[in-house]
């Protein structure tokens, strides 16, 4: 795709957070096409059990298994996985001590349910766990994936959620579990993860962000950019903007302007729209605001355009387009 | 009304909140939704708004936005519900408001169910330290158990409670069970027979082949870690019975006459499939269901003029270069219909999925809430004033 360089080059992990209902999922598959340079392989994780990117590549539900679901606008391929904590556990367990059959015993006890449902952190260790497998996997001397993004929990939980491997080096002080989670905690605080953070030109979500970067700076997590999400150009002049907000917009010159082309709306009707213009103008102040506090967290900052008809694969691949375009990939 | 379908009797499908908030036999209002749909927001704006009606409220919110917090004077977490200041009380009533911290309402639980000594020894276990603060079924485990405290004390006669920002609206539920069906699981007995026992005895009562068990156990959490975990199972051991107590006396709590669940979503896929999921489950667990509140609607004054036909006024304008500001705002008012219309249509397959579940619209606000004032107001689009 783009020839030019990425902002993050050496990045293989791309964590992707956001307050809820800011559209991480979309921007993290979004992200993931945009990697999938030509040969190049990505791999868009989720953790939350929510098959939210089976619905969003209109794809039955993601079983615990890597799957190719898209190709990428510059050629590559874009894999897919939703880790389910059990499978990722009973795996682990196989992989490092062959469990065969009696990893069935554990289920049976319930100690599988204990270890994914109630053992502090524990979930979050074997997701984390899992993800550090597929970024470091190897087939000969090529890394399997190119990079791999991970949709991972919200701003409010995220660190805690990354952070889960230092607590459990805590607990384990020594043996195979300390050993795994030092070497899971070096990834992630390596310059091979960027921790990205999705938001809206809305105060809450921008609150959060910056609350965010400041909590992943502090537990010596490395802050990667912010993604703007839903950005919406404004629509009407500087002017007119300052006018709406005062109620000072030309209801004659508006009224006649309607009639000039050939619009019907009455005297309320009117009315009406100067209300709309107003909100308009109060929105585009607001936002204008909250990209001054964005400004102030100093990343790199990319801008995606609201999708007025709500997000497909086809929108996916524009907003890959636009991430591209920007660096970001 | 049939016992179980999970729908208030309301004949209307417009949610009437004020009802709600007005029937005195209303005792606990919990709101539940996806996370960044306002939750938290429209409990705050229930509760000041069943307080200035003349209700004695207590609002438990879980994870409040700061300025939230602060607009009810929650300047700090203690754990203890606070009056609020500047609210109406001429009709008798008033407004608590409590910020959950899930560590210390976990710690009041071990003091209350054990002895001071062994109380001591559990807070200080290094698994009960992990458990307590960072373990992330923790917090639903704790509003459920503030939630039941609350109502034991009984100073309110209505709780209104925001629920944890989980990654699905449904662990609120689940978690109490959870905790119960582990507590009532072999793996602890397991656990517990090796802690006891020095770890043979058990074998005797839950058979062979659990000696592979321990082996794997101690291979994997290594011997330190596992017996960490069996000090802290055994010193857990006599409040086991309490614990599930509680858990389950809460979701009764829950299923009781007097609770009230309002759902809250926002015009958006994601959030309206994450609320019929809940609305289902509430009709499968016999859960009362008020209704649904759609945050963020967006509405216009002049819905008569269309999409289509503001945009070709717009492009007409264009052509002939005059009128800038008319093509400006009819753009502007075929974004706004368009939007509406996708609500709109989001709203629709809500509703034709559930019938009987009464829905309220509250408008798009252009700023955050600050204030009691804009606590009140969100409290009037609630109600449907």
């Amino acid at each position: 795709m783009a020839s030019r360089e990425s902002d993050w080059e050496g990045v293989r992990l791309h964590v992707v957070t956001g307050k809820g209902g800011t559209g991480k999922t979309t921007v993290a598959a979004a992200l993931a096409l945009a990697l999938a340079g030509e040969g190049r392989r990505t791999l868009l994780v989720e953790v939350e059990n929510r098959q939210g990117i089976a619905q969003l590549f209109d794809s039955p539900p993601l079983p615990y298994e890597e799957r190719k679901v898209a190709v990428g606008p510059g050629g590559g391929d874009v894999f897919a996985l939703a880790i389910d904590p059990e499978d990722a556990l009973l795996e682990y367990l196989d992989l490092f001590y062959r469990l065969g059959r009696a990893g069935r015993g554990l289920r049976r006890i319930g100690a599988i349910d204990f270890a994914t449902t109630i053992a502090p952190g524990m979930r979050d260790v074997l997701l984390t766990g899992k993800v550090y497998e597929a970024v470091r996997r190897r087939k000969g001397t090529e890394h399997v994936y190119d990079a791999v993004v991970l949709d991972a929990p919200p701003t409010g939980r995220i660190t805690r959620f990354l952070g889960v491997n230092e607590e459990v080096a805590g607990l384990a002080r020594v043996g195979p579990i300390h050993g795994q989670a030092d070497s899971i905690m070096s990834l992630l605080r390596s310059p091979m993860t960027a921790v990205h953070i999705v938001t809206l030109l809305e105060e809450m979500p921008v609150q959060e962000t910056s609350d965010g970067v400041t909590e992943l700076a502090k537990a010596g997590l490395p802050v990667g950019g912010v993604v703007v999400n839903a950005v919406r150009a404004p629509l009407l002049k500087q002017a007119e903007l300052t006018a709406a907000a005062k109620g000072r917009l030309d209801r004659a010159e508006l009224a006649e302007g309607l009639a000039a082309a050939g619009v019907k709306v009455g005297e309320a009707g009117v009315d009406a729209l100067l209300v709309e213009a107003a909100e308009h103008a109060a929105r585009v102040a607001l936002e204008k605001s909250q990209r001054r506090t964005v400004k102030t967290l100093q990343r790199p900052t990319y801008d995606l355009p609201l999708l007025t008809g709500g997000v497909d694969l086809g929108a996916l691949y524009q907003l890959a387009e636009h991430l591209c375009r920007q660096g970001m990939a | 009304m049939p016992a179980g379908d999970g729908v208030s009797p309301t004949t209307s499908r417009t949610l009437d909140l004020d009802a709600v908030l007005a029937d005195r036999s209303t005792r606990i209002i919990v709101c539940c939704g996806a996370g960044g749909v306002g939750k938290t927001t429209t409990a705050a704006a229930l509760g000041l708004r069943a307080a200035e009606e003349g209700r004695t409220v207590v609002v438990l919110t879980i994870d409040p936005a700061r300025r939230l917090a602060q607009s009810m004077g929650l300047s700090e977490l203690d754990n203890s519900p606070r009056r609020v200041t500047g609210v109406d009380e001429s009709r008798g009533g008033s407004l608590d408001a409590m910020m959950l911290d899930m560590k210390r309402t976990f710690d009041e639980v071990v003091f209350a169910h054990a002895t001071p000594e062994r109380a001591q020894a559990i807070v200080e276990n290094p698994f009960y330290q992990s458990l307590s603060s960072s373990f992330s079924g923790t917090q639903e485990y704790m509003a459920m158990e503030k939630l039941g405290q609350l109502r034991a004390e009984d100073r309110w006669d209505l709780i209104v409670v925001d629920t944890p920002p989980s990654r699905s609206a449904l662990d609120f539920l689940d978690a109490p069970k959870r905790l119960g069906s582990f507590l009532d699981g072999r793996f602890i007995r397991v656990l517990m027979g090796t802690a006891k026992t020095g770890g043979r005895a058990y074998l005797k009562v839950v058979g062979a082949g659990l000696n592979v068990m321990t082996s794997v156990l101690t291979k994997v959490l290594g011997g330190q870690v596992l017996k960490d975990l069996q000090a802290f199972i055994a010193a857990l051991d006599t409040m086991f019975g309490g614990f599930r107590e509680r858990a389950d006396a809460t979701y009764q709590l829950l299923q009781a006459r007097g609770t009230s669940f309002v759902v809250v979503a926002a015009p958006e896929r994601d959030a309206l499939r994450e609320a019929s999921y809940f609305v289902e489950r509430l009709g499968e667990e016999a859960m009362p269901l008020s209704g649904l509140v759609l945050n963020r609607v967006h509405a216009s004054g002049a819905t008569g003029l269309s999409a289509d036909r503001a945009a070709a006024g717009a492009e007409t304008l264009d052509e002939t270069r005059s009128h800038p500001l008319a093509a400006g705002i009819l753009r502007l008012h075929a974004e706004r219909m368009r939007l509406i219309e996708r609500e709109q249509s989001l709203r629709g397959r809500f509703t034709a999925a559930h019938p009987r579940v009464p829905v309220v619209d509250v408008a798009a606000q252009p700023g955050d809430v600050h204030d009691l004032d804009g606590l009140r107001l969100v409290g009037e689009s609630l109600a449907g004033a």
